[in-house]
């Protein structure tokens, strides 16, 4: 994009002032370089999102905004209802809450890599992947709607997880307010067989090593170590998720003329707050929530026994749970004023800093962990939320690398095997069912993960903690 | 990623339409045409109801843990029949790249782009 569109804030931060529809002005954080290489869509979507009603603040967009559906990916908007604000399906996307949660080990580098082919075939045997593949577990009617209303709480209590898990994932593993009932026989009949199931496209489950450690007290806190194995996986609310998102998104379209909406972009589909629809589809989405949090607590347990065979001291306490597609009701500082506003995260994570009401006491001085998943060959980052995050974005910092290239560009680019080969040579190792699936995720296809979470901390949306190599990749 | 189907007629557009959709996730020509699905649509318009037809593929493959690779499809009015053939997905002999996780109001056209020709798109999220 080009900057003169915009208004320089700060070197990490160009404005958009309101022109057209535009009710609140659009923010995007990014390095002069970040933002010449985002596509012109992410201006148009982000200003889209500023034209929506109740919306508060400004239109975000984080470091690794790219084209998505109606908000783009890496979009954040508050709305409020008392000022006929919207809830959006377009907002949250198809895959509700995916997210990414970080398991820490007591294994050294050298412990990993002197099994690391077969602790790669093991978890690939193990852990449900790809397209088509199914869980263990097959949900009866009343087991569904437990799972809906109690998400990793629910996965707990049936004996895949631990209690002291619950702690570690966002709102302590299970969202408030879930209508099992707001979810279609459809969403439900596609999740009977899919509990525990990675899925496929970017979804994956690295185990990795902490290569480098920024800031030593706050690595501490979360229990990261120098030369240490984590293990993390990336995975959202399957089919369940998908489903709720495909109905609300063509039911709020079609309807928003009848909620006097104009939207500018029929993927921005929302409905107010304040409505049969908006509640109903936050019922929905809630149980989506849940659903999601409950199977990536399942996906832990699986990781477990899997690292239970092969090491002695393999236990896997959880270090932290994040979601990235969601709108959550949270209060924020607005004008110097408590507000109770739903926060839209898109391709975002909540990013609360050190203090923040909810947090778990072990991040209560150093703000909660960001989990960002960098492309299978260049590694990962924890960051931690930042006190002045809360004026940046509503607490609010990036998800990833961000896509720079199409999946049709990347599989012109690149071959799976020799993707799969490099990646060998350079110690990781890659497991999939699809060597396509392997060249449409190379890592060349992704923007440079480390100018993208620079860019957040320059921003102050987070701070640097821990850079995470990858040593094991399972793909979906 | 785009997928986008031509034909002399909205049904012939919409059966390449839905190709293009399975061939995002495995190649067609190693798909058995074993089973038939039955479809049935109706919709408003026929730029929704191409949104609602792709849906419905993508709620039976996942359902049924099924891939399809051939369609046979009428349109009259803004209603929709089809049959769509397929097999059981397999991991191993499929090796499916990505997961269709819905066809989105992105780029979403049926249009008549000269006498006897028509195209149908959308983006799908993948």
């Amino acid at each position: 994009m080009d900057s003169s569109r915009f208004q320089k804030l700060s070197d990490n931060a160009w404005q958009i002032k309101p022109f057209g529809a535009m009710r609140v002005p659009a923010i995007i954080y990014a390095s002069e370089s970040l933002l010449a290489e985002m596509d012109d869509k992410v201006f148009e979507q982000v200003t889209n999102v500023a034209m929506l009603p109740g919306i508060v603040q400004a239109s975000y967009a984080m470091p690794d905004a790219h084209w998505g559906y109606g908000f783009p990916i890496g979009g954040v908007a508050a709305f409020d209802p008392a000022a006929g604000g919207v809830v959006s399906a377009g907002g949250v996307g198809f895959d509700v809450s995916c997210g990414v949660r970080t398991h820490l080990t007591s294994l050294t580098r050298e412990e990993v890599v002197s099994v690391q082919e077969e602790l790669a075939d093991a978890l690939y045997a193990h852990v449900p992947v790809g397209v088509g593949s199914e869980g263990a577990i097959t949900l009866d009617e009343p087991d569904m709607i437990a799972m809906l209303n109690g998400g990793a709480k629910w996965a707990v209590e049936q004996g895949f997880g631990l209690a002291e898990d619950l702690d570690r994932i966002e709102e302590h593993g299970c969202v408030e307010g879930a209508d099992p009932a707001a979810v279609s026989d459809h969403a439900k009949g596609r999740q009977r067989r899919e509990m525990g199931t990675l899925g496929s496209g970017n979804h994956y489950l690295e185990v990795q090593t902490v290569e480098r450690i920024f800031d030593h007290a706050t690595a501490a806190a979360f229990g990261l170590e120098r030369d240490k194995c984590v293990v993390t996986i990336h995975c959202g609310s399957r089919g369940l998720g998908h489903q709720i998102g495909t109905e609300f998104l063509r039911e709020m379209a079609v309807s928003a003329a009848e909620h006097g909406i104009v939207l500018p972009d029929r993927e921005l589909a929302c409905a107010p707050i304040n409505s049969e629809l908006g509640r109903r589809y936050l019922g929905a989405m809630r149980a989506a929530i849940n659903c999601a949090l409950a199977n990536r607590e399942i996906i832990g347990h699986l990781t477990r026994q899997v690292f239970a065979r092969f090491f002695i001291n393999g236990e896997l306490p959880l270090m932290f749970d994040v979601s990235h597609n969601t709108c959550k009701l949270e209060t924020h500082e607005v004008d110097d004023q408590a507000r109770k506003l739903f926060v839209h995260r898109k391709g975002a994570t909540r990013a609360f800093g050190p203090g923040a009401p909810g947090l778990p006491a072990a991040f209560a001085r150093h703000g909660q962990p960001v989990l960002i998943g960098g492309s299978m060959g260049a590694g990962s980052y924890v960051l931690a939320g930042t006190t002045e995050s809360e004026a940046r974005a509503f607490s609010s910092a990036c998800h990833g690398a961000g896509r720079r290239m199409s999946r049709h560009e990347a599989t012109r680019a690149w071959g799976g095997r020799q993707v799969v080969d490099d990646l060998r040579a350079r110690g990781i190792i890659i497991r999939s069912p699809s060597m396509r699936g392997v060249a449409e995720e190379a890592p060349g296809a992704y923007k440079d993960v480390e100018a993208v979470v620079d860019c957040a901390e320059a921003a102050g949306l987070a701070k640097k903690v821990a850079f995470l190599a990858p040593l094991i990749c399972i793909k979906g | 990623m785009g997928v986008r189907g031509f034909g002399a007629t909205p049904a012939e557009a919409f059966a390449q339409t839905a190709l293009a959709m399975c061939a995002a996730i495995v190649d067609p020509a190693g798909v058995r045409l074993e089973q038939a699905i039955d479809i049935e649509q109706q919709a408003q318009s026929l730029d929704l109801l191409l949104l609602d037809w792709l849906n419905a593929l993508v709620y039976e493959m996942a359902a049924r843990r099924m891939i399809f690779a051939a369609f046979d499809v009428s349109i009259v009015g803004e209603r929709l029949r089809a049959r769509a053939f397929g097999e059981k997905i397999s991991r191993d002999r499929h090796a499916p790249a990505v997961e269709v996780k819905g066809a989105t109001f992105t780029e979403l056209a049926v249009c008549e782009d000269r006498p006897g020709l028509w195209r149908a798109q959308c983006v799908i999220d993948v």
